[in-house]
């Protein structure tokens, strides 16, 4: 693709080349315009508004505040509890994914029969609303309406919700259900790009199947698998609608798009809340930077999903 | 022929689980929609003595127009979802075409870009939207949400459609031309049959993208004029302070998936290919 982006530089631009050069600008004005409407000016303006006292219930007590308000969000335990919550789920979940994401895309893949029911079926909590699957969790799971406390080996009276880590348990249980099928996807279209010729040879050489799973599938899926990780990861990170619904925060299970939420919608202190956001900008920038630098993510290879 | 019989029943056993972990927690919400408050909580998947009830279908169109929880809502998700994909669709289509059949400098940028997009923590933007939306009198409206949902969709719409773009054999355009069409005619009667099913996969991306937004239609909501169904779930109350709402959710639960599984079961080829293509090229 490189080679024919290049038009030569300036030298030997012919008219036809510059007339084509500007239909593609125009052709592409508009949808990058709407890109950088919601994002580049916006983050700007959140780090303006955090670096001033501004909160909506005490109008006037306006003014710049340098950096106090990152002080006040960085030595609160709060934050520090919900970056571990955030953090934990994220990596929980985003490994339990990519096992049985894998698991589920080998099956899509070799599927001998029943192929399109296996995909319609993983294509539902795909395209679930995440609302409705965290209600459907929740209401499974909560021991007024739920089936799971009448299942064996678990107490009648269980309250799944009352406790910080069971509750972290079920919220990373419906993150992992909505979300494997579209890691499983793009697992997927990288499992079909390996040429069956490579497994024939390695059976005619007596390696087994585990061994051809480790030794081929993995190796050459590996910018694949990457790529997965990296969004799902970034996505997984930006948790908030599960949380939400299921817990709002209560037992501690914060995020920290939930404490966002909180200080800019509940408590409408948007100075403290503008400075939670651009926190969470930033570290969601260090993971892309982290997977590109250290793992060698190729980003050309990747794309957008959710 | 052993070995064919145990890897055939290995199959339906993993096609087995697939099922039960994909459609368990989809059957459950539909059992407890049907349920009566009586019946709520006993932990059955099927209601014992066969007592079913629509009333919590029923209750959320109660009141009509005006009073019901459900319908104003309901409306707003499909208007706004609509909207915003056939306006994402178009932008994208115009970008892809350019990315997938022009040359011009910048085009891995605007692609980068893109990428950059998707991965941006929406999170980050509601605070100064909250108050910009505020001040130029965007809150609470359909453009307020729908600006947004352009913006995050733009991305998945994008590259979905300049990897189905780039398979389309251009050159047949020039040839209609060469055979006596007019370019109308070319562009209608061989591109546009060629491009038509990746933008409409693309199209069924970028709506249950917006139909599934939650954060963006709390935040700049506050009231039926504008929000959304999965906002309004979270606000839903019982009939009375005294009554749960488990059944009235999870029947607009019910309601709010049927599009989504209608795409599915119609459009599942299509989806996979959408999601998968140029994901990865080896």
């Amino acid at each position: 693709m490189a080679g024919r982006l290049r038009l030569g530089g300036r030298r030997g631009v012919t008219d036809r080349a510059r007339e084509e050069r500007r239909l593609g600008w125009m052709l592409c004005a508009p949808a990058v315009i709407a890109m950088l409407l919601v994002t580049a000016y916006p983050i700007g303006y959140a780090v303006v508004l955090s670096l001033q006292h501004i909160d909506l219930r005490f109008p006037d007590q306006g003014g710049w505040v340098g950096l106090s308000n990152y002080q006040t969000v960085l030595s609160s335990p709060l934050w520090w509890t919900d970056v571990l919550n955030t953090v934990i789920i994220t990596i929980i979940s985003v490994t339990i994914e990519l096992a049985l994401g894998m698991a589920l895309a080998l099956i899509m893949h070799r599927a001998i029969f029943g192929r399109g029911l296996v995909r319609t079926s993983v294509l539902i909590p795909y395209g679930i609303v995440t609302v409705v699957a965290a209600f459907a969790w929740f209401f499974a799971f909560d021991p007024s309406s739920g089936f799971v406390n009448q299942l064996p080996l678990i107490a009648d009276d269980k309250a799944w919700f009352g406790d910080r880590w069971s509750a972290i348990g079920v919220i990373i249980a419906a993150e992992v259900w909505k979300t494997t099928p579209f890691m499983a996807l793009l697992l997927l279209a990288g499992l079909t790009t390996i040429d069956d010729g490579l497994y024939e040879a390695a059976k005619v050489d007596g390696a087994n199947a585990v061994q051809r799973f480790f030794r081929i599938t993995l190796p050459l899926m590996k910018p694949a698998i990457l790529v997965a990780l990296l969004f799902r990861t970034l996505d997984a990170f930006r948790i908030f609608d599960t949380i939400f619904i299921m817990t709002r925060g209560a037992q501690n299970t914060e995020s920290v798009s939930i404490l966002g939420y909180n200080q800019i919608i509940s408590r409408t202190n948007l100075g403290l809340g503008s400075a939670v956001s651009v926190l969470i900008f930033i570290m969601v920038l260090l993971i892309a930077f982290a997977f590109v630098r250290l793992l060698g993510v190729r980003m050309a290879e990747g794309r957008p999903g959710t | 022929m052993r070995r064919g019989t145990r890897e055939y029943s290995a199959w339906s056993f993993a096609m087995l689980l697939v099922l039960l972990f994909s459609l368990l927690p989809i059957v459950w919400i539909i059992s407890l929609s049907l349920k009566t408050p009586k019946t709520v909580g006993d932990g059955r998947f099927l209601p014992a003595g066969g007592e079913w009830t629509l009333k919590n279908y029923k209750v959320l169109f109660e009141g009509g127009f005006d009073n019901s929880p459900f319908i104003h809502p309901l409306i707003n998700s499909i208007a706004i979802a609509l909207i915003a994909t056939a306006i994402a669709i178009v932008l994208a289509a115009f970008a892809a075409y350019a990315i997938a059949r022009l040359n011009f400098p910048g085009k891995s940028i605007i692609l980068g870009g893109a990428l950059a997009i998707a991965m941006f923590p929406a999170i980050s933007t509601i605070g100064p939207l909250f108050d910009m939306w505020r001040s130029i009198g965007l809150y609470d409206t359909y453009l307020g949400l729908i600006i947004p949902y352009l913006t995050f969709s733009l991305p998945l719409a994008i590259y979905t459609l300049v990897a189905f773009y780039r398979e389309i054999p251009w050159d047949l355009e020039q040839a209609a031309q060469v055979d006596g069409a007019t370019p109308f005619q070319a562009f209608r009667r061989v591109i546009l049959p060629l491009a038509a099913p990746g933008t409409f996969t693309a199209a069924i991306l970028v709506f249950i993208f917006c139909w599934n937004d939650f954060l963006f239609a709390i935040t700049l909501t506050s009231s039926n004029n504008a929000r959304t169904v999965p906002a309004a779930l979270a606000f839903f109350t019982g009939e009375s302070q005294f009554t749960q709402p488990t059944g009235n959710i999870a029947a607009a639960a019910v309601i709010v998936t049927i599009p989504i599984i209608i795409f599915v079961l119609f459009f599942q080829r299509r989806i996979v290919a959408g999601l998968t293509a140029g994901a990865v090229k080896g």
